[in-house]
């Protein structure tokens, strides 16, 4: 396949994917047990995204002291759960990151 | 100012720290694909016509090893499975809106673009003008994802990997995440999809994080539905859409 059509392709799939459930929603009332699942797709979806990249090493998982962005990650959820501040939670993970790889 | 001025603006102030993150990736993306061989101008259009990082990354790995184009569209078609997720959880706020709005917004909802604005929605809920927040986010992803890919195309990758900038990405995760944290049952849901999440880490093309999602999900609404059967759970005035018609 041309890599034109297959790059099309993808992105006719990739933006159905994204319009379909804002498109379809209209059509049907959404029951209220659907509403409330919904409210937890952000804490699942992002933490689905954090855990591996937090805690997977050379595609193990890595529970060790050596694993620098485990600990830079939990610094950062420290300063997430103490300060609610964005520029503060990255900043603070970025510092324990590179402190960690400069001196250990 | 106007309502619609001050939407857009929080969305684009709200994408700010991610660019963080989402900057130097895309300027990895750009030198990556033109090592890979795709052209300049092939390079630089997926960012436009996919507009989502992993499924570029990884169409990038695919095109390098002449992987056959059927499988390739598959496998973008796998990897974004996710936004299927996004475009149900962001619907209820957008219902409202006219065929040509959802399309707009819809070609703007990526990752980076749906955190913000679903925490945005559930703190204030539906306000007449509130989809110029995603508007705002998304454009403003958008236009750094252009301009990063064109970065990394005629600068390869300037940025020394010594720096980890891509750590930026999970980190502002974080910074969204913790805040949503308010009850057990959010609590249960993140934790449980986060475990899953590493047990399923092996299944290919970004499946495990749809089954990790859907796991999480299940387990903070079955906490909830046990918690209060009745729904006035603690949950109900942070999770649910307030404000919704």
């Amino acid at each position: 396949m041309n890599i034109w059509l297959v790059l099309l392709l993808g992105g006719l799939i990739t933006f159905g994917m994204r319009f379909s459930l804002i498109y379809l929603f209209g059509m049907f009332n959404v029951p209220e047990a659907l509403r409330k699942a919904l409210s937890y797709v952000p804490p699942a979806v992002l933490s689905a995204i954090i855990f591996p990249e937090l805690f997977i090493r050379n595609e193990t998982v890595d529970l060790s002291l050596d694993n620098h962005r485990l600990m830079a990650g939990l610094v950062a959820i420290l300063a997430a759960w103490l300060t609610k501040n964005i520029f503060i939670t990255i900043l603070s993970g970025m510092i324990a990151l590179l402190l960690l790889q400069f001196f250990l | 100012m106007t309502e619609q001025a001050k939407h857009f603006w929080a969305g684009v102030r709200s994408e700010i720290p991610l660019l963080i993150g989402v900057f130097p990736f895309g300027m990895i993306y750009g030198a990556l694909a033109i090592n890979a061989g795709l052209s300049t101008s092939a390079a630089q259009l997926m960012s436009s016509l996919v507009f989502a990082g992993s499924a570029q990354f990884i169409t990038t790995e695919l095109v390098s090893q002449a992987v056959p184009g059927l499988v390739i569209v598959l496998t973008i078609a796998v990897v974004n499975l996710r936004h299927m997720l996004y475009s149900a959880s962001l619907a209820p706020y957008l219902a409202h809106l006219s065929k040509r709005w959802k399309a707009l917004l819809a070609y703007l909802l990526t990752d980076e673009a749906y955190a913000p604005t679903v925490i945005h929605y559930e703190k204030e809920g539906v306000r007449p003008f509130s989809h110029f927040f995603l508007l705002g986010a998304g454009l403003t992803l958008w236009t750094n994802w252009q301009i990063s890919t064109a970065l990394g195309i005629f600068l390869g990758a300037a940025i020394p990997e010594s720096w980890s900038l891509d750590f930026a990405l999970p980190l502002t995760f974080i910074a969204m995440v913790v805040p949503v944290l308010r009850n057990r049952p959010a609590i249960a849901a993140a934790v449980s999809a986060g475990v899953v999440a590493l047990f399923a880490y092996a299944i290919p093309y970004n499946f495990g994080l749809i089954v990790a999602a859907l796991v999480g999900i299940a387990v903070g609404t079955f906490l909830e539905g046990r918690q209060s059967p009745k729904g006035t759970s603690p949950s109900e005035e942070i999770s649910s859409p307030r404000g919704m018609p």
